[in-house]
């Protein structure tokens, strides 16, 4: 049996951390990268322009160096804020960001740039004549999104949402140098104080694979589901 | 379109946590670790150390409620500004340039600074002559970064680390030729835990003032001069009543090195 | 003009934080990025054409290693490589010892090998793919033509997969770019070392990591502007003739 030091409890939170971590990303990028594709496709130049140059500027600078400017920054931004907020409104409250928060949003505005792009392609490839046939029906706008658009947008969304949450998974990695006890930071400590990095950062990279494995079966489930209707007949 | 939007505001609010009022009947503490014997994590996580037990008796002794947040040392001093915590004991020493930043306490503890080498190493003086195109390392942001940076920077490699363990797994592994430390800390992390393997190269070092300041203390925000207040006289008390005495020898015992 | 001239002099006269000392060690970090990800991603591109062709090998021997690898390298985070083959090798008995040691004794050298190891893993996946992709037909000709294996990997099945990758190898390296900001964690002063260390000297985030982030952002769209010369160029034929 591996001899873990003691350290093998502190493993399995840094784990469940890294696992809650990346779901919440997952969530938050999702929903950013709707409103981003949205943002894309919309008439309004503004709009279009705004979306743009999100997905630009988070796609052009390591995903490193944006955890720390918002890390880092992003409370001293928020501070200016609040501090706005008393000093012209009287109103007194302090927002506190902890590591995991930062560590949510952080990931889910990165990945919420990637998915915006993988959204869009997926919605301009809805054939737009299911959508006028869905209004023929008298559906409502958010009817239509809800039920035609979205469910035919994910079949051709789901392979790069599925890229972008293998990517995702292995970007919690980073929130460990920031300081968040994931699990890779305490394979770390524990690594310096055992001087056995080999057992910590081995049994790591064995859960990420566990966790990329499963996802993969995940995924393969879903895309059958959504691919129903399209399947061997064409 | 809208409710997504909604959601996500709400979403985003919920997660960054409820607003809190600012008042001092709970302090938290920012703490950089592992830092041993000064602040560092058991096994299974408990935090410990000089500054953790001292900081608790503090805190006793003023009837409020402590709590630590960990939080690496080059973000030590922003987390402090934007509020993450009230105060830092993190091995904090006073000097100049980050009283330009924050409020200190009165110094707490006074070590000096040291150079420590492997035991067979040839550096008998720590001279910019004699670390010539050597490898020296520090923790990144630490008032021996500034002093390696000014005084050696030209001449030899200066590899920073962000905590003190990083730079300690790397000398053994030989990737440094000498490190400069707190005196303390690299007695508990190089001279007492592998006996024989290292040395003490030159002499303790506490001046110049610029870098070495005064010995450390609590750092607080330049407004909260009341809180500092304090906590000196609760230092003053305990300094006082052999409380100090008692936690002092709990980590440094007889042979201390200040 | 002449206000907002004023201005910007105004704002850099006033600027503690940009000096010489800390520019020089933007400029060294520059240099050290640009030469970890240009070394790796040529290193990593020589060991993934063969590595790719034989992942599309009908020996299991072959091919099931090699599967096994990029597996492996693409399932986990880059930072669990790095630490993994920096701090790992140390414990290799007897290793600091041997000749080997004069390479992994210096940062940049370990955290070059994970690089190398990882881009090589993701291209040879991208490779294969691009192999895979070769239209039927090509093949046929070759074979028609006489042609022997070798011959027909080098003359026909590999500068078309090259030209079909190109785009997913440009993804590739500005992932490698943006991938290498780690390198910092092991101490080296890349780009983003260079940030972290003024950011803990003047307790100033925002100037630190915004002027390296500016720097990743042009790196980023110079990769971006080659790429898409090169694809004008060599993928010419695949576009519609013109009017």
């Amino acid at each position: 049996m591996i001899d873990l030091h003691g350290y093998g409890p502190r493993l399995l939170e840094g784990a469940l951390i890294t696992i809650e971590l990346a779901i919440l990303s997952l969530i938050l990028a999702v929903v950013l990268g709707l409103l981003t594709a949205s943002a894309k496709m919309s008439r309004n130049w503004l709009l279009h322009r705004l979306g743009t140059l999100y997905t630009t500027i988070i796609r052009g600078v390591p995903d490193l160096v944006l955890m720390m400017l918002l890390f880092f920054g992003g409370q001293i931004g928020i501070n200016m804020f609040t501090d706005m907020l008393y000093a012209h409104y009287d109103i007194d409250i302090f927002i506190n960001v902890n590591e995991f928060v930062a560590g949510v949003i952080t990931i889910g505005l990165i990945f919420g740039a990637y998915m915006g792009e993988t959204f869009r392609g997926a919605f301009l490839a809805v054939d737009s004549g299911q959508i006028e046939a869905g209004r023929a029906y008298g559906m409502s706008h958010w009817m239509v999104f809800r039920r035609v658009r979205f469910p035919l947008m994910m079949r051709h969304a789901l392979p790069g949402l599925s890229n972008n949450w293998m990517v995702l998974l292995k970007t919690t990695a980073l929130v460990s140098v920031i300081g968040l006890s994931d699990m890779v930071r305490v394979a770390s400590e524990a690594s310096k104080a055992t001087r056995e990095p080999f057992t910590f950062m081995i049994i790591v990279a064995a859960i990420y694979l566990l966790i990329a494995s499963f996802s993969e079966w995940g995924f393969a489930r879903l895309q059958k589901r959504y691919n129903v209707g399209f399947g061997e007949s064409h | 379109m809208k409710k997504l939007l909604i959601v996500s505001i709400l979403g985003t609010a919920l997660l960054a946590g409820t607003a809190q009022a600012r008042d001092y009947e709970e302090v938290r503490f920012g703490v950089d670790v592992p830092y041993e014997p000064m602040e560092y994590r058991t096994p299974d996580g408990e935090l410990t150390g000089f500054d953790i037990d001292l900081g608790n008796a503090l805190c006793a002794e003023m009837n409020i409620e402590c709590e630590w947040i960990v939080q690496g040392w080059d973000g030590i001093i922003p987390g402090l500004l934007s509020r993450k915590y009230d105060a830092i004991m993190s091995s904090m020493t006073i000097n100049d340039e980050r009283r330009e930043q924050v409020l200190f306490s009165d110094p707490y503890f006074t070590p000096p600074s040291a150079w420590f080498a492997p035991a067979e190493s040839e550096i008998e003086m720590p001279y910019p002559q004699t670390l010539e195109g050597k490898t020296i390392g520090v923790q990144r942001g630490t008032l021996q970064d500034n002093y390696v940076t000014d005084n050696f920077g030209d001449v030899a490699d200066v590899n920073r680390y962000a905590t003190a363990d990083d730079m300690v797994l790397d000398m053994d592994a030989g990737r440094l030729d000498i490190v400069f430390l707190d005196f303390p800390v690299g007695k508990a992390t190089l001279l007492d835990s592998e006996a024989g393997n290292y040395k003490v190269v030159g002499e303790m070092i506490t001046e110049p003032k610029k870098y070495f300041g005064d010995g450390f203390g609590i750092a607080f925000r330049q407004r909260d001069e009341e809180l500092a207040a304090k906590f000196n006289e609760a230092l003053a008390t305990l300094r006082e009543n052999g409380t100090y005495d008692d936690i002092y020898n709990r980590y440094f015992g007889n042979n201390n090195a200040e | 003009m002449e206000a907002l001239i004023a201005n910007i002099t105004e704002l850099l006269s006033d600027n503690t934080i940009f000096n010489m000392q800390t520019l020089g060690y933007y400029g060294q970090g520059l240099a050290t990025t640009v030469q970890l990800v240009f070394l790796a991603l040529v290193i990593g591109l020589v060991l993934a054409v063969p590595l790719a062709i034989g992942r599309g090998s009908k020996r299991k021997w072959i091919k099931l290693p090699i599967f096994f690898y990029t597996y492996v390298f693409r399932g986990t985070p880059l930072l669990v490589q790095l630490y993994l083959i920096y701090y790992g090798v140390v414990f290799v008995e007897g290793i600091q010892d041997t000749w080997l040691w004069l390479i992994l004794e210096k940062p940049f050298y370990p955290a070059l090998i994970a690089f190398t190891l990882n881009t090589a893993a993701y291209t040879t996946e991208i490779f294969h793919g691009a192999i895979k992709a070769t239209p039927r037909g090509e093949i046929e000709a070759a074979r028609a033509y006489g042609m022997s294996w070798g011959l027909m990997m080098r003359r026909i099945v590999l500068p078309s997969a090259f030209r079909r990758a190109l785009p997913s190898y440009g993804n590739e390296v500005i992932f490698m770019l943006h991938a290498s900001a780690i390198a910092s964690v092991v101490t080296i002063m890349d780009l983003t070392g260079a940030a972290r260390f003024v950011y803990a000297r003047y307790y100033a985030p925002f100037e630190a990591f915004l002027f390296v982030a500016a720097i990743y952002l042009c790196l980023t769209f110079a990769i971006l502007f080659l790429f898409r010369f090169l694809e004008k160029r060599l993928l010419a034929h695949l576009k519609p003739a013109s009017q």
